[in-house]
């Protein structure tokens, strides 16, 4: 089921972006072009952007503004790409980054 | 390649955009640099009505005075770079500036400033509990964020700890957006923020839980929020053993207060204060708003978390207080508007609330008569004017 907001009081919600597809770990899921990454993520249910380096822990969205990089990922091949601050754009391919992944 | 710039303004927020309105009204050339994709800081965020007086746009939604202030931004011919963050700043007024972050054209830009202005706003205070890094945790900023601009919602049952301004305005935005807020928890035995926003839970029916505390978030087999453990606080805001209840909830969202973001007044070695009305460590400045340092003013929660009104008003007096010291605005010109500006911040600081941060704020003010007097000229801080185009 969809995490978007349908109707709102204040807020007009009706997305006038283009829909998009995009790949995260391989699944294609649809996204709004300029949207940050994780507004279509967690549209799509995906909480867990990262694995800690150590323990191996998973983290996900925590302050939604760029500033403390739990929602880092792999994106098209570069690492520790913060995903609430990114915009989307058609075809990205997005990987949960594990530890401190180097990208490819 | 160097590039020269009057006024550098570090965070497009209400301080920093009322920043760079007045100091490019007057005259002076300013670039405003901001690490988000849009300018306007949180007011984007702020879909409830603003309260103050009609000079202080109350009833006007926070996101309007943002397209407000950035349709003023563009007619004063303020230049601004987003996706920009302010890495460095060196001797003789030189920012370094990441330009393009994470994308694949980011490049370093230094500029060379006259005066600098540092509008970096404030960061979101977290409560550590067992649990509290598993996804589903975060700041009530980040949840506001994601149903306010992005309208998607970060989970679907809520539990919000904390009952200030902002945990009870976020509780209900969220109820907006169509989320369940299972509760409200709060360690102390008054609801913190005003009665008005209360008021409005109480009446959706959200129970609140007064001095209470999250134990522990309990992970579900996918990894993320499942269950959170609350408890009864004793008068230490200690967990009493055996009050616990289980809630069924997938979100928790953390309204702490916030913390001012003085990395760069610090790297500037302006002086700073302790104080706990204004959430921590903060530098002092004068009527100006000039730090110690000459030619490094502050502004907005950078210099004490408070709120967008004030956060425009000390703006726009840093704005003028520089284009004045860059002799765009005689010393007549800019104490008029300074005199003026000050009555309206005595205005807002008014009621319960704001009699406490206008006695703190003059505290401040005195601290800096006291300790630092008049701003350093320090030989390294001084402008060079022999560098390249």
């Amino acid at each position: 089921m969809s995490m978007r907001i349908e109707k709102h009081v204040i807020l007009d919600v009706n997305k006038k972006e283009k829909l998009v597809e995009i790949k995260v770990d391989g699944k294609t899921i649809q996204a709004y072009e300029g949207e940050p990454i994780l507004g279509a993520l967690l549209d799509a249910g995906i909480k867990i952007n990262r694995y800690t380096v150590k323990k191996h822990e998973p983290r996900g969205l925590f302050c939604g503004i760029g500033q403390c990089t739990d929602c880092a990922m792999v994106v098209d091949g570069e690492a520790n790409v913060r995903t609430c601050i990114t915009p989307v754009r058609e075809g990205m391919v997005i990987k949960t980054q594990d530890g401190l992944s180097k990208g490819e | 390649m160097l590039q020269k710039k009057d006024v550098v303004v570090v965070g497009a927020g209400p301080a920093g955009l009322a920043a760079s309105i007045e100091a490019g009204k007057a005259g002076a050339s300013v670039l405003l640099v901001d690490l988000n994709l849009k300018a306007g800081g949180q007011l984007f965020k702020q879909i409830h009505k603003f309260f103050g007086s009609s000079e202080h746009r109350s009833g006007t939604r926070g996101f309007d005075i943002g397209n407000q202030l950035l349709d003023e931004a563009k007619e004063a011919g303020v230049e601004i770079w987003l996706g920009s963050t302010v890495i460095g700043l060196f001797p003789r007024m030189k920012v370094v500036i990441e330009k393009g972050m994470d994308s694949n054209k980011k490049e370093v830009i230094t500029v060379q400033a006259k005066k600098i202005i540092i509008a970096t706003g404030a960061s979101e205070n977290v409560i550590r509990f067992k649990g509290w890094t598993i996804p589903g945790v975060m700041g009530a900023g980040a949840a506001q964020t994601m149903i306010n601009v992005n309208h998607v919602k970060p989970g679907r049952r809520v539990v919000m700890l904390g009952s200030g301004n902002v945990g009870l305005i976020v509780s209900y935005q969220l109820m907006q957006a169509g989320c369940e807020v299972v509760a409200l928890v709060e360690a102390a035995p008054k609801i913190g923020g005003y009665a008005v926003h209360a008021a409005k839970i109480r009446r959706a029916g959200v129970p609140i839980y007064m001095n209470h505390t999250i134990v522990e978030a309990i992970p579900g087999e996918d990894g993320c929020v499942s269950k959170v453990i609350i408890a009864k606080v004793d008068s230490n805001f200690m967990p009493i053993s055996g009050t616990e209840k289980e809630l069924e909830a997938d979100t928790v969202t953390l309204a702490a207060g916030l913390k001012p973001s003085v990395e760069l007044s610090k790297l500037m070695k302006c002086e700073c204060t302790f104080n706990g009305v204004f959430g921590g460590s903060i530098p002092l400045h004068n009527e100006s708003m000039e730090t110690s340092v000459e030619g490094i003013y502050v502004a907005g929660d950078s210099t004490g978390v408070e709120e967008a009104n004030t956060a425009l008003e000390e703006g726009k007096i840093a704005g003028i207080s520089a284009a004045e010291a860059l002799g765009y605005l005689t010393a007549e010109e800019g104490n008029k508007e300074r005199t003026e500006i000050w009555k309206r911040l005595d205005a807002l600081r008014m009621g319960p609330f704001g009699e406490r941060r206008l006695a703190e704020k003059n505290n401040i003010l005195e601290e800096y008569r006291i300790r630092v007097g008049a701003p350093s000229k320090e030989e390294l801080m001084e402008v060079d004017d022999d560098v390249d185009d």
